[in-house]
């Protein structure tokens, strides 16, 4: 089987003043295959936002190769990417700016339809399919964005996203402006979709609660490059990477036990660590950390961590 | 049994003729802490307004050590505002004024209600910002906001919210706009405050964060007290149909995976559609026609639940 | 420092180009051929070709253009084509003075008027104190300047000139400070009231319109949060954050009126500023004058809007680069 998404170095710098280079990604490869889906975890910061917006070419890398069904889209220009847009889409945190308050729904979800020129009857009876695929009742399209609540408005957002049978759906953050009773359902109304339609997602998210419940693999990123990845659960269960399990121990449980706190604060990507990016705030660090930077190595289990000296299970 | 620092009782709040805030009731303890859990609309930060007097409290007591605050003048509101009762906020960003000096703002707190001078007062800031175990004291407070990271900000917040000394802080969503990471340093952060300072109320919508920090939880929804208790006793065996199904629909990062969440179907009522009788009724699985009539808050299995399943049981 | 130096070259070129359009401009307008002007009524075609050879109007424009930037800049020696000998940069330096008087006083006027009445109708919104400043402030921005003058000017010079009330109104004209303060003063105070009275009016309605977006800010929750009074909540916090948009404004108009824009006033006034000579140099179409008003009017956009950016970077830290933390 083929990836739907296949990014192969893909680095974004900014030239700031003064010739000061921020390097916000830093030569990330992932890939996602159909029916997949993928998390990217991490700090604000560390990337991950900036990473999926050039994975669905809203911005472009400044190097790397990024493949959707095996054609690299990631130096195209604009006129020749058109024909591409509608394999990936993307769901954004913010529901309400992501809709034309001024449109009703229904012809939100029409318009990129009657763009691919699709008849209006058909694209009518595709609207009404949509709505119902994500749990709305059908004369819901003919009202305004304003009348929805947050969680019905993501419902809409993720049906924009449905409405060109895409390939490949990039969802930033989409639960974590949600109250958790809403949250539940779109967490669920993924999962469904993904059984119904056979979809490759990836999610960008901090919560790793959320991304458990989402995900079957998971990147970790730290100050733009990937740390670990591997499958959800071996990564949730037995974290190799000591940011990995850094990351874990602060989420708070129930269980009430306070969480190992990590020291300090993620260092300024303009001025990144030395080594291993890790290394300022690692509990485990020594000497070599702070001189060779660690690649990401591939283990027998299909899990990749970038460390010298990862925990032992 | 601890004192109570603050007790409020029967709250009520309106806004533009809604009721808001409907009879809400409970202590907070000095050296515990007392996590308000809701989503959003359940008026939980209404709460905090009310018991800062940033809104008018319609009907009810709130009792602040032996002295009762509801109906005290503007004037008297502000001698006790940030002096005995102190607040912080879910985004520090935006909280600090970005034109000035995150000390200068602390200074000016400090000299708003005692008589000192600027040096003594800035002396006492950067002693305040070395206790938040802000580094370089000194030298952070000269910064502007926009020049901390948003854990020395929220850091340099609670350092601005004790720096009178006040008797109970008020932390509405202290931990939301942060990183887990930072999250943990500054709820570690409150816990101590807690014990050395001030009666803490920590205002949020993550059971993980009530069940790290607090002792005692309040569940709140639609402006009206569901649970009360010691945070062990509800988090172990809630009783009220909302708080069971929270906490079902919270995902874990541990014990068994479900294939699909719990929910609560439906959205939470607006203040100007709430049900008559139970305010979870029309979103309850258990919800028959005794709901039609508001439980009052009973008693039951070690702490105060609102619903009838458990009336006449206890 | 860098910045500076781009900010210099940009100033440079916008008077390079205003001086070179004025020129053309100039030239292109019929009937403004300066030699019969120059020479007076029925000079004979001898006197004319003479003085059009003396003065250069023979030669091609650029060059033209040239020697007048240089009797303008260099040597400073650049006469009026229509007053015989009239050295115009003298003539600009006299005026500027009067000028800096009327604009320097009036706007101190305005501003704390503006801030006075912001920060009150601030603090009360929709009170009755609101409504009634902020329909006098309707009233000052909507009143014409040269009108407000002319009844002032018809109150205290003639009618009631000699009642106690406004017997200390000197008459019209202006009296240098080094000469007289306290006549100074006097011959300015109520042209300074009039011309401030509109921008009084724009301005408390700004900055009202500005603190009243800002209360419903993070910050201010907080300032009211700390226990702080309203007015400190104001001064202190609102203020301090309205005061950005505030500024800009401000340094344009003061910019604009400096350079000649207080006209209506100066004429009404009967004060020799700026404004009187741009209007004289205009109806007698003296190129010399014009140019030199309008340089001087077009630096002091330049200058003032230099002013603004740094202004701008003290008040507001975040605009200071290089210390952003990720």
């Amino acid at each position: 089987m083929k990836p739907v998404l296949d990014a192969r170095d893909v680095s974004v710098r900014y030239h700031l003043r003064g010739r000061r280079v921020l390097q916000a990604v830093d030569g990330v490869s992932l890939s996602v295959m159909p029916g997949e889906a993928l998390a990217l975890v991490g700090e604000s910061g560390c990337g991950k936002s900036t990473l999926g917006r050039c994975l669905v070419r809203l911005q472009r890398p400044s190097s790397g190769a990024i493949a959707i069904d095996g054609i690299d889209i990631a130096r195209m220009s604009e006129r020749a990417l058109r024909p591409y847009r509608r394999r990936m889409q993307m769901v954004f945190q913010d529901s309400q700016a992501a809709l034309n308050p001024r449109r009703t729904v229904a012809a939100s979800l029409a318009a990129p339809l009657l763009a691919q020129g699709v008849s209006r009857a058909e694209a009518a009876a595709r609207v009404a399919k949509l709505l119902e695929l994500v749990g709305l009742p059908e004369e819901a399209g003919s009202r305004f964005p304003h009348a929805f609540s947050g969680g019905q408005r993501q419902r809409i957002n993720i049906a924009r996203a449905l409405a060109l049978d895409p390939a490949l759906v990039v969802a930033d953050e989409p639960v974590a402006a949600l109250d958790v009773s809403v949250q539940a359902q779109i967490i669920n109304l993924f999962s469904d979709l993904r059984a119904r339609l056979g979809l490759a997602m990836l999610f960008i998210s901090h919560d790793l609660a959320v991304v458990r419940q989402l995900s079957d693999r998971m990147a970790v990123m730290y100050l733009g490059s990937v740390v670990e990845e591997g499958p959800t659960e071996a990564l949730l269960r037995m974290p190799r990477h000591p940011y990995t399990a850094a990351l874990m121990a602060a989420v708070p449980t129930r269980d009430g036990a306070a969480p190992a706190v990590l020291a300090g604060d993620v260092p300024s990507p303009l001025d990144p660590p030395s080594g291993c990016r890790f290394h300022t705030r690692c509990p485990f660090v020594r000497e070599r950390c702070r001189s060779e930077r660690p690649a990401l190595v591939a283990d027998v289990d299909g899990r990749t961590t970038a460390c010298h000296f990862p925990i032992q299970s | 049994m601890a004192e109570p620092i603050l007790q409020v009782r029967d709250l009520c709040v309106r806004l533009s003729g809604r009721l808001i805030l409907d009879h809400v009731s409970f202590d907070v303890l000095r050296g515990r802490t007392l996590g308000v859990v809701g989503e959003s609309g359940s008026g939980k930060s209404v709460t905090a307004s009310a018991l800062m007097g940033l809104v008018p409290i319609a009907s009810g007591s709130v009792k602040f050590g032996s002295r009762e605050v509801a109906g005290l003048s503007e004037r008297a509101w502000r001698a006790l505002r940030g002096r005995q009762i102190a607040m912080v906020f879910q985004d520090p960003m935006s909280a600090f004024l970005p034109v000035r000096s995150v000390g200068a703002q602390i200074d000016e707190q400090i000299r708003a209600h005692e008589r000192l001078s600027r040096t003594d007062a800035r002396a006492r800031t950067v002693q305040l910002l070395q206790r938040m175990e802000v580094p370089d004291a000194a030298q952070m407070a000269r910064r502007y906001p926009h020049q901390l990271s948003g854990g020395l900000r929220q850091r340099a917040m609670i350092a601005m919210a004790l720096s009178c000394r006040p008797d109970l802080l008020i932390a509405d969503e202290p931990t939301t706009a942060l990183d887990v990471t930072v999250q943990a340093q500054i709820l570690a952060l409150l816990r101590e405050v807690s014990q050395r300072d001030a009666g803490v109320m920590l205002i949020t919508h993550d059971m993980g964060v009530v069940a790290q920090s607090c002792a005692d939880v309040v569940v709140m929804y639609a402006g009206v007290i569901v649970e009360r208790g010691s945070v062990e006793t509800i988090l172990q065996a809630p009783l009220h149909p909302y708080t069971q199904a929270l906490m079902a629909a919270t995902p874990e990062i541990d014990g068994p995976r479900p294939a699909r969440l719990a929910t609560i179907p439906g959205q939470p009522p607006s203040p100007a559609s709430r049900p008559q009788g139970c305010v979870f009724q029309p979103r309850c699985g258990y919800a028959h026609e005794a709901c039609g009539r508001r439980p009052p808050l009973r008693s039951h299995a070690g702490r105060d639940v609102a619903c009838v399943l458990y009336e006449g049981a206890a | 420092m860098r910045s500076v130096a781009l900010r210099l070259g940009q100033g440079a070129c916008v008077l390079v180009g205003i001086s070179m359009l004025v020129f053309a401009v100039f030239f292109a307008t019929p009937g403004a051929d300066p030699t019969a002007r120059i020479a007076g009524r029925g000079a004979s075609p001898q006197i004319l070709a003479r003085i059009r050879h003396d003065y250069g109007f023979d030669r091609a424009l650029p060059v033209q253009y040239i020697r007048m930037m240089d009797k303008l800049f260099v040597a400073r020696d650049l006469t009026s084509f229509v007053d015989h000998g009239e050295r115009v940069v003298p003539e600009v330096f006299a005026a500027a003075p009067v000028t800096l008087s009327l604009v320097g006083g009036a706007a101190i006027i305005w501003v704390g008027l503006s801030v006075l009445i912001g920060v009150v109708c601030a603090l009360w919104p929709n009170g009755i104190v609101d409504r009634v400043l902020m329909g006098l402030s309707v009233l000052l921005l909507s009143i014409p300047v040269f009108w407000l003058g002319e009844v002032v000017n018809l109150v205290t010079q003639s009618r009631y000139h000699d009642t106690m009330l406004f017997s200390w109104v000197p008459p019209l004209g202006y009296v240098p400070f080094l000469q007289s303060p306290s006549g100074w003063f006097r011959s300015l105070l109520l042209p300074w009231l009039v011309l401030s009275s509109s921008f009084a009016g724009l301005y408390a309605r700004v900055l009202r319109a500005e603190l009243m977006a800002a209360s419903g800010e993070d910050y201010m929750r907080t300032a009211r949060a700390k226990g702080l009074s309203p007015l400190r909540i104001m001064l202190n916090h609102g203020l301090r954050m309205s005061w950005l948009g505030f500024v800009s404004l401000f340094g344009l108009d003061v910019a604009q009126l400096i350079g000649g824009g207080a006209l209506l006033t100066e004429v009404v006034f009967a004060l020799p500023g700026v404004g009187h000579l741009t209007y004289r140099a205009l109806t007698d179409l003296d190129l010399p004058l014009i140019m030199a008003t309008v340089l001087y009017s077009a630096a002091f956009v330049v200058i003032a809007n230099a002013l603004v950016d740094l202004v701008y970077l003290a008040l507001d830290p975040r605009l200071r680069t290089g210390t952003r933390h990720g």
